[in-house]
């Protein structure tokens, strides 16, 4: 079976804190991805998204908080910007854009983060891996 | 090349079970400038500790990664640690191996292996974190708390008898809370006003303490030690810096507004005070049934005033304060009657909530404390309690305990048997939760020398039947369908959050558990701190909570307000944005996007520049920057990027 790559940009306030509760609540999920943790998912450049897929990673997540709930206020609606019109690019380049999965995921919210990344990694094995020549439009 | 070391902890079982520990050291110990690696049994144990300062001694470290739990639990434990070894604290950086890797994963290869790329990627990361120092900023010794119940009197009492100044903002316009509402408390039969309202008055006259009722905390910006809150109060439409309190004006009002403080068993004016013994005990109009303000008549109220403290003209205020930190007391509802359909959904007269049953009992309330019926007046003889009415009923209502309800249900019961003997009270139960001091104790009381019938199972239906309310349940332990004709129906509903929470929570960004209460920053070991600094939480915002439990966290989150205060300045995180003044080309976009006002333009330079103490590192304007200029200490482009490059196993 195909194993995707996948890295998690993760918010630390909510998406981190998330798959935290994922953790200390023991709820296992695919070990398909790395986490990166951010202050703000209004970090997150969309060149860190092309560089990971041109490095190897087969699929992004980019977990944020809530709509309303960002600890700076409004760094996720950036996010939600930002990856609306990434979407598009990628489109360009010839990525399919379900390989950019943006989640909403609050401190609460272990259980969703350990679905989301079964789901995602499902997802990922049915697109199967990427070609060497879309990844290197990605560079 | 800096020399770096790393320390893989085995947290016992919890990250050597499922993650080869020693084969992670191995791994990185293979990295350019990793000079040492190594697993330990418990890394934030003191000897785990003392390794970490050894080796940095010994090895020359110029960076330390800590591979172990989640950051949020001990990155400041090993920060300290790296200090006192004479490391910069920010050249020490965690790998979270425990809640990200190990406790999430079942195969063991698979799970080694994501833990070697996690601790890959800190190293490179690490490998260009600078030295930092804390930035320090000033204080402001002032506290808001926002609610006035009995969570809140006690915080705000707390933190102004240590000597500093509060504002308490409450929303209505006397404090008090539902506190004020009941009658008497479990286990103690307490009169509960005669012991809240003394707190109350000490509030009023309290020097440290600056209490606004009738108003709302509007917005609120800023970080620990210094929040900017914008503070609104409602038009009262009554001057109460000259009103005396007579209360002539409320005696005059013709209009007839249903009292919530009774839950609609009485009517008062449309100018009002809520209860009589509410602090401040000045009146406020009620704007919608004020016939003054429907018509442009009446004005009985302006004309009754001697002193002229009618003031229709009056307008909204707005106040900006400067705090420190900020207690949240909002305080709780109960579920909604129309939102029990099988219940009668709030239809059937005679099916009340436990909050309306208090105002009957209680000697002040619309019946003087006289149990009678809200149909007819009539004295009811034959009273079912149904408790669990919402609360662990997760297909339909809300999946948790609401916590209070077996204990004061078991009180109604007792005090109704003490004011109509010839009546039955029966109870409808799930289980009987008594845990707390003297609990048992009670219910045993009221279980066998109080006559009380205890009836355990759920009550499927309520529904009118000519002048009787008739009750569905079955007895669990014998077996039977029961049906009792009552005269009164009295439904435990399921605490919940105020719905002012929500909007609450978004203006203070705090966070919010799934059921809508107050999220902790840890649920075992700082049950009254939120996540964000300088939020700190009390009561039964938080979840349900008796009295004792509200009063004891309130003087918990006051005395972190306190140990908050003591300190001459605070430590800011120095993770924050910082610009190349050569590339910067001055394009101002980063200005556009800081929530808070850090990005400013040096006219001087033509660049934008940051203001350390106000930002709070979170990194938007690094995003937005579209020249690289901007960049976020110690998480720049360059660290992002070999992260993602170690992540993947890449070099």
């Amino acid at each position: 079976m195909f194993e995707p790559r996948i890295i998690c940009f993760l918010c630390t306030w909510c998406a981190g804190a998330g798959a935290d509760l994922a953790g200390t609540s023991r709820l296992e999920y695919t070990p398909n991805g790395v986490n990166i943790r951010f202050m703000c998912s209004g970090r997150i450049d969309p060149e860190h998204v092309l560089w990971a897929f041109g490095k190897g990673a087969d699929g992004v997540l980019i977990g944020g908080c809530h709509p309303g709930d960002c600890h700076y206020m409004d760094g996720n609606y950036k996010t939600m910007a930002r990856v609306a019109l990434l979407s598009r690019l990628l489109d360009d380049f010839g990525i399919n854009r379900a390989r950019l999965r943006l989640e909403w995921i609050s401190a609460a919210e272990g259980a969703k983060f350990a679905s989301v990344m079964n789901d995602f990694t499902e997802k990922l094995r049915s697109l199967g891996p990427m070609k060497p020549a879309t990844r290197e439009m990605a560079r | 090349m800096k020399r770096i070391g790393v320390f893989v902890c085995h947290c016992g079982i919890n990250i050597a079970s499922t993650v080869d520990v020693q084969k992670v050291a191995e791994e990185v110990g293979k990295m350019p400038g990793v000079v040492f690696a190594t697993d330990y049994i418990y890394m934030c144990s003191d000897p785990g500790q003392a390794l970490v300062r050894e080796k940095i001694r010994e090895e020359n470290l110029d960076a330390v990664i800590v591979a172990a739990c989640s950051p949020n639990l001990h990155e400041s434990t090993f920060r300290t640690a790296a200090g006192e070894a004479g490391l910069n604290p920010w050249q020490l950086e965690i790998a979270n191996i425990r809640e990200q890797c190990s406790w999430v994963h079942s195969d063991r290869e698979k799970a080694t292996e994501k833990a070697i790329r996690i601790v890959k990627a800190m190293v490179e990361k690490t490998r260009l974190n600078e030295s930092l120092d804390p930035i320090s900023v000033p204080i402001t010794r002032k506290a808001l708390v926002i609610g006035g119940g009995i969570a809140g009197i006690q915080a705000a009492l707390d933190i102004a008898d240590a000597g500093y100044e509060v504002i308490l903002v409450e929303k209505e316009p006397s404090i008090g809370g539902h506190m004020a509402q009941l009658s008497e408390t479990f286990p103690t039969l307490d009169c509960s006003q005669c012991i809240l309202t003394p707190k109350m008055v000490a509030v009023g006259k309290h020097g440290n303490i600056e209490l606004m009722t009738y108003s709302t905390v509007e917005e609120i910006s800023g970080y620990v030690g210094n929040f900017t809150v914008k503070i609104r109060r409602k038009a009262a439409y009554v001057d109460w810096s000259i009103c005396t309190g007579c209360g002539q004006c409320t005696e005059v009002c013709p209009a007839k507004v249903p009292s919530s403080f009774d839950r609609n068993f009485s009517t008062h004016g449309a100018v009002y005070v809520p209860f009589p013994q509410a602090v401040p005990n000045k009146p406020v109009i009620d704007r919608e049934h004020c016939i003054h303000f429907k018509t442009g008549k009446c004005g009985l109220c302006e004309k009754t005033c001697e002193i002229g403290a009618i003031r229709f003209d009056q307008e909204d205020q707005v106040f900006r304060r400067e705090v420190g930190a900020v207690v949240v007391a909002a305080g709780y509802d109960t579920l909604p009657l129309s939102e029990l359909k099988e219940y009668g959904a709030g239809r059937v007269p005679d099916v009340i909530d436990g909050l309306a049953f208090e105002r009957l009992l209680s000697a002040s309330g619309p019946t003087n404390g006289e149990i009678r019926r809200p149909s007819d007046g009539k004295v009811p003889k034959e009273v079912v309690f149904v408790q669990c009415a919402g609360s662990r009923d997760p297909e339909r209502h809300k999946p948790y305990c609401s916590k209070i309800c077996c204990m004061y249900t078991t009180k109604h019961a007792l005090l109704y048997r003490h004011r109509v003997h010839d009546g039955q009270p029966y109870i409808f139960y799930i289980d009987i939760r008594t845990g707390g001091k003297g609990y048992e104790e009670f219910y045993h009381r009221a279980e066998e020398d109080e006559g009380i019938i205890y009836l355990r199972g759920k009550v499927a239906k309520i529904f009118r039947d000519g002048a009787e309310t008739v009750v569905w349940g079955t007895d669990t332990l014998t077996g039977k369908n029961v049906e009792i004709r009552a005269d009164l129906v009295v439904l435990a509903t399921a605490v919940i959050p105020r719905k002012s929470t929500a909007r609450l929570v978004r203006k203070l960004h705090i966070q919010a558990g799934p059921n809508g209460f107050l999220a902790e920053a840890h649920p075992k070991l700082r049950p009254v701190e939120s996540i964000n600094s300088g939020f700190y939480l009390a009561g039964a915002a938080q979840g349900p909570k008796d009295i004792p439990e509200s009063v004891a966290q309130a003087g918990g989150a006051a005395c972190k307000v306190i140990s908050l205060f003591s300190r001459n300045r605070l430590e800011q995180d120095p993770a924050v944005a910082w610009v190349d003044e050569d590339l910067c080309g001055g394009c101002r976009i980063c200005i556009s996007v800081c929530p808070y006002d850090a990005r400013k333009f040096d006219e001087e330079k033509g660049i934008a520049v940051v203001n350390e103490a106000l930002c709070e590192g979170c990194g938007s304007c690094v995003a937005a920057c579209a020249c690289g200029a901007t960049q976020q200490k110690n998480l720049t482009d360059v660290q992002i990027k070999n992260m993602i490059t170690a992540s993947l196993g890449g070099k």
